[in-house]
């Protein structure tokens, strides 16, 4: 076993122990802490991913090495391997563009408590990623909602407090319907790693037998996930959520929590229960109606709304959407785009975040888009990256949500006619949607600021490195968009191997 | 619909009709602490379907005693440890949704969910 193969159980669990580590240093230390753990674990993940993509097959690690009914595993092929650098990347960068807010924002004494929370997160996505084990699964999913729940509420003001509780409220019932789900299919197969979960269903479903049990089952768990990841109906908490937290942890929920959920649900589709099983059954479709209800309503909400964070944070309602309506299409090039989908929608929104940040420092802190009038000439880093974010989100080509509803638009081309014609318009009617309010705001960013009602706004020119980490992580978003955007190709053709090595 | 094996099974049903309250209890409820009793009820629910999942008529808990070692005599210890960890769990989420709850109760002075946001619009931050 080469040396290498160790590095997905040792990034765990470096996670997991620089948490409470965390909690005993000073707040600088932790900083610190925290962002050695994150690049050293984004380092390790790179190496298991040039292993993996070496070897060309996935790899069974078994904890303790007991052998497979019994024993507890960790699988690793190209796509989790992938999925886990890409998350440290983004990570790395939300907690470096977000420095300067943690700062001013949390209370005096209690930064170190934050960077525990954002070492479990981190821990608890990695084990999402890379676990074989369905019942492990689901303990880390609740690791992750507490600790993102920490993330919301640790800037304390009545707004984060009441966004925290009715997250922690939604997380709970999609957790109490995902154990439930587990339950059953435990009931069902004897087992509990997803290999062997996957081996027992395919021969219960040859056989016929226990049908309904098993739709149940599978509606349970994916229902459970989809709430968790906010789809459209279950989303009421994400506003204020992302709107009033502080910074790094806007960027960082709606970036890699609610992946995390969806990354899950695509090894429960692959890997638990079989694709032929899922596509079957019926549970895509209604993903479908609520991904495609979802894609209209977060950006009617979005329109209507005139705060820039709350803004940015409907657009992920509609862009969650999005990825489950990848999913319902049911076809393999529908889940290849929802996974390039995630990793767009990471790489844009965080940048949206930080940069919408920017602007609002030079514009007196209000974050009223109609104050925000010439921003983008105060703070011209800001504006150049919310524009870049803006022209993504809408899907101008060179951007990488280009390619995503390129492969949205292929993927629901190929599939049946049923849903072609509801997914291609949807997709129409939710762009020019995207781009009333994006291109609304950037128009505003670059409309000069002249005239009585903008004197005494406390505006500000922010130069280039007034705030170099911020303008760094800014930089690197920027340069992540561009690269998935202009050489798709073979990040797609890597998702492609992973789903395949999944099977 | 053929309803003997519902009969046969009722401890099941029972624990799926608690689950249901308590799911609706923490969905439809205003009163954080009648939702957390609620979420308390949908926990303990699936505990008790994986209780009963694991138990077999006859057969004893999975301690060695009287030096039988034949696993047809004992009963899956998987499940129990699967509602130990599930324990854990919502021990943990009980306590903390108690402390946010405290923390809401300081601020606005109510257990109303919807009253804690009417309240906090108006406040208009």
């Amino acid at each position: 076993m080469a040396f290498v193969q160790n590095f997905p159980f040792i990034s765990i669990v470096l996670s997991l122990f620089s948490g409470p580590l965390s909690s005993v240093l000073g707040g600088k230390k932790a900083k610190w802490v925290n962002l050695a753990v994150i690049t050293l674990i984004g380092a390790m993940s790179a190496a298991v991913l040039a292993f993996v993509l070496g070897t060309g097959e996935p790899y069974v690690y078994r904890m303790g090495h007991f052998p497979a009914p019994w024993g507890n595993e960790i699988r690793v092929g190209v796509l989790e391997a992938g999925m886990a650098l890409f998350f440290c990347v983004v990570m790395l960068l939300c907690m470096l563009g977000g420095e300067r807010e943690r700062a001013l924002e949390l209370p005096e004494g209690k930064q170190n408590l934050y960077y525990v929370m954002v070492n479990l997160l981190l821990c608890s996505l990695l084990a999402l990623i890379y676990t074989n084990d369905l019942f492990t699964a689901y303990v880390f999913v609740e690791i992750n909602t507490i600790s993102a729940c920490g993330l919301i509420m640790i800037r304390q003001n009545g707004r984060t407090i009441e966004a925290a509780t009715r997250y922690m409220i939604m997380s709970l019932l999609g957790s109490g319907l995902l154990l439930l789900g587990i339950c059953f299919l435990y009931d069902l197969t004897g087992h509990l790693l997803m290999s062997n979960i996957k081996e027992q269903v395919g021969l219960l479903y040859a056989a016929g037998a226990y049908r309904v049990p098993l739709l149940v089952a599978l509606g349970l768990m994916s229902v459970g996930l989809a709430i968790k990841s906010a789809l459209f109906p279950f989303h009421a908490w994400l506003p204020d959520a992302y709107g009033y937290s502080t910074l790094s942890s806007a960027a960082i929920l709606s970036s890699l929590v609610s992946k995390g959920y969806i990354f899950l649900l695509v090894k429960i589709f692959f890997r638990v229960v079989g694709f032929e099983v899922v596509r079957e059954s019926g549970v895509l479709n209604i993903l479908f109606v609520f991904g495609l209800a979802g894609m209209i309503m977060g950006s009617v909400s979005a329109i209507q709304e005139k705060n820039v964070r709350r803004m940015v944070a409907y657009s992920s309602v509609a862009q969650i959407g999005y990825i489950y309506m990848g999913f319902g299409l049911g076809s393999l090039s529908g889940v290849v785009a929802s996974v390039f989908h995630v990793l767009t929608h990471a790489a844009t929104k965080s940048l949206l975040f930080i940069s919408a940040s920017g602007l609002t420092d030079s514009s007196g802190d209000s974050k009223q888009i109609a104050d925000l009038t010439g921003a983008g000439f105060r703070n011209r880093l800001a504006g150049l990256a919310f524009t870049v974010g803006s022209l993504s989100m809408v899907g101008i080509p060179a951007f990488s949500g280009f390619v995503s509803k390129l492969l949205f638009a292929q993927a629901a081309v190929e599939g049946s006619f049923v849903k072609m014609l509801p997914a291609l318009l949807v997709l129409a009617v939710s762009t020019v949607l995207n781009a009333l309010y994006f291109m609304k705001t950037v128009i505003t960013l670059y409309t000069p600021a002249r005239g009585e009602r903008f004197s005494g706004r406390g505006f500000c020119r922010i130069g280039l490195w007034e705030q170099p980490a911020k303008t760094w992580a800014m930089l690197c978003l920027i340069v992540l968009n561009l690269i998935l955007g202009l050489t798709s190709e073979p990040i797609i053709e890597l998702i492609r191997d992973g789903l395949a090595m999944f099977e | 619909m053929d309803l003997s094996n519902l009969l046969s099974n009722y401890e099941e049903g029972v624990a799926m009709l608690l689950f249901g309250i308590g799911f609706s209890n923490l969905l439809l409820h205003k009163n954080l602490i009648k939702k957390i009793i609620g979420m308390n009820i949908m926990d303990t629910s699936t505990y008790l379907f994986l209780a009963l999942k694991g138990y077999i008529v006859g057969r004893k808990a999975p301690i060695v005693t009287d030096g039988i070692t034949s696993a047809s005599a004992y009963v899956n210890p998987i499940p129990s440890g699967l509602v130990l960890t599930g324990i854990v769990v919502s021990v943990s989420v009980t306590a903390l949704m108690l402390s946010l709850t405290i923390r809401l109760y300081r601020r606005y002075h109510t257990l109303d969910l919807d009253e804690i946001s009417t309240l906090l619009k108006k406040e208009g931050k």
